[in-house]
C-alpha cells in the first residue's frame, strides 16, 4: 500500500507544479483537477473513503467547474505582457528559496514523530455523521449561515446592472 | 493499510501548501492566485485527515467538511469579485487594481 501513497503524492506534487507554473488558465485548471484526484487517492489510502468521495464530487466536480465557467466566460487566453515580466527567474527565485527553507524546517521538525499503527480500520461515514450532527451541530448551523451569506454576496457582486464605482476611482 | 510515518505524510501536505504559497506569491493573474489559495486550503484539509487517521477519530473528517463549506463560499465570492474586476478594468492582472495608490 505504501507504494500507492508515494505514486499519488508524486503525481499530486508534479501536477500542482504544472498548475501554478502554466501559462494557459484552462490547462492549469486541468492540472489542478488532476492534483485533486491524486489527493483524493491519498484520502482513500488514509482510510477516509467518505472524504475521498467528497473531494472528487465537491472539489473536482463543483468548485473546479466554477473556475472553468469563469475562465471560459472571460475568454482568457495566454497571459499578458505584465505577467511575463514578473515571471522571470529573478522574481520567483526568492519566494521559492524561502518556501524551500520552510519545507526543510518542517522536515527537520517532523523527523522524530512515531509511525502510525499499522492495523487500523477505516473511519466510516456513519461515525463522521454522528460526530457532525451531535458534537459539531453548532458548526453545521454556522456553516449553513455562511453558505447563505455566500449566496447573497455572490448574487450582489455578480449583478452588473449599474456601475458601482466612486467618482474618485474613475479610470482616467 | 499505510505504514508510512505520519511525519512523511505531513511533509507531503507541507509541500503542497508551500507550492500554493509560492504560486500565490509569484503569479499576478487573479485566477492563478485563487487557484493557489485552493491548493493551500486543500493541503490544510489533508493535514486534518492525516491527524484524524493518526488518532482514529472522526473529528478530522468533520473539520474537512467545514473546510469544504468555507472553500465553496470563498470561491464563489472571489470569482464574483474577479468578474467585477474584469468588467471594470478589462484585465485580470492584480497589479492593475491599484486605484488606492496615490498616483499624483
Amino acid at each position: 500500500m505504501n507504494v500507492f501513497f508515494y505514486i499519488a503524492a508524486g503525481v499530486a506534487i508534479l501536477s500542482t507544479i504544472m498548475a501554478i507554473s502554466g501559462k494557459n488558465a484552462i490547462h492549469s485548471l486541468l492540472y489542478l483537477i488532476l492534483s485533486l484526484l491524486a489527493v483524493s487517492v491519498i484520502f482513500y489510502l488514509l482510510s477516509a473513503p467518505f472524504i475521498a468521495a467528497l473531494e472528487i464530487i465537491i472539489y473536482a466536480g463543483a468548485i473546479m467547474v466554477l473556475f472553468i465557467f469563469v475562465t471560459m466566460m472571460l475568454n482568457i487566453g495566454l497571459e499578458k505582457e505584465s505577467e511575463k515580466k514578473w515571471l522571470k527567474p529573478r522574481m520567483w527565485i526568492i519566494p521559492s528559496i524561502l518556501a524551500i527553507i520552510l519545507l526543510v524546517n518542517l522536515i527537520l521538525a517532523l523527523k522524530n514523530v512515531e509511525p502510525v499503527a499499522p492495523d487500523k480500520e477505516p473511519i466510516l461515514p456513519k461515525q463522521v455523521g454522528i460526530s457532525l450532527f451531535s458534537t459539531y451541530l453548532l458548526g453545521v448551523e454556522i456553516a449553513g449561515i455562511l453558505l447563505m451569506a455566500g449566496v447573497i454576496g455572490a448574487y450582489h457582486l455578480g449583478s452588473q446592472k449599474k456601475k458601482v464605482k466612486h467618482r474618485f476611482l474613475e479610470i482616467k | 493499510m499505510l505504514t508510512i510515518p505520519v511525519g512523511i505524510q505531513i511533509i507531503f501536505a507541507g509541500v503542497l501548501f508551500l507550492l500554493g504559497l509560492v504560486g500565490l506569491l509569484v503569479r499576478r493573474n487573479m485566477i492563478f492566485m485563487l487557484m493557489s489559495i485552493e491548493i493551500m486550503f486543500n493541503s490544510a484539509g489533508l493535514v486534518f485527515i492525516i491527524a484524524g487517521t493518526h488518532w482514529k477519530q472522526p473529528d478530522g473528517q468533520v473539520m474537512f467538511i467545514f473546510i469544504l463549506a468555507v472553500t465553496a463560499v470563498e470561491v464563489s465570492i472571489a470569482l464574483a469579485l474577479i468578474l467585477q474586476v474584469y468588467h471594470h478594468y478589462k484585465t485580470l492582472d492584480a497589479d492593475a487594481v491599484n486605484n488606492l495608490k496615490d498616483t499624483n
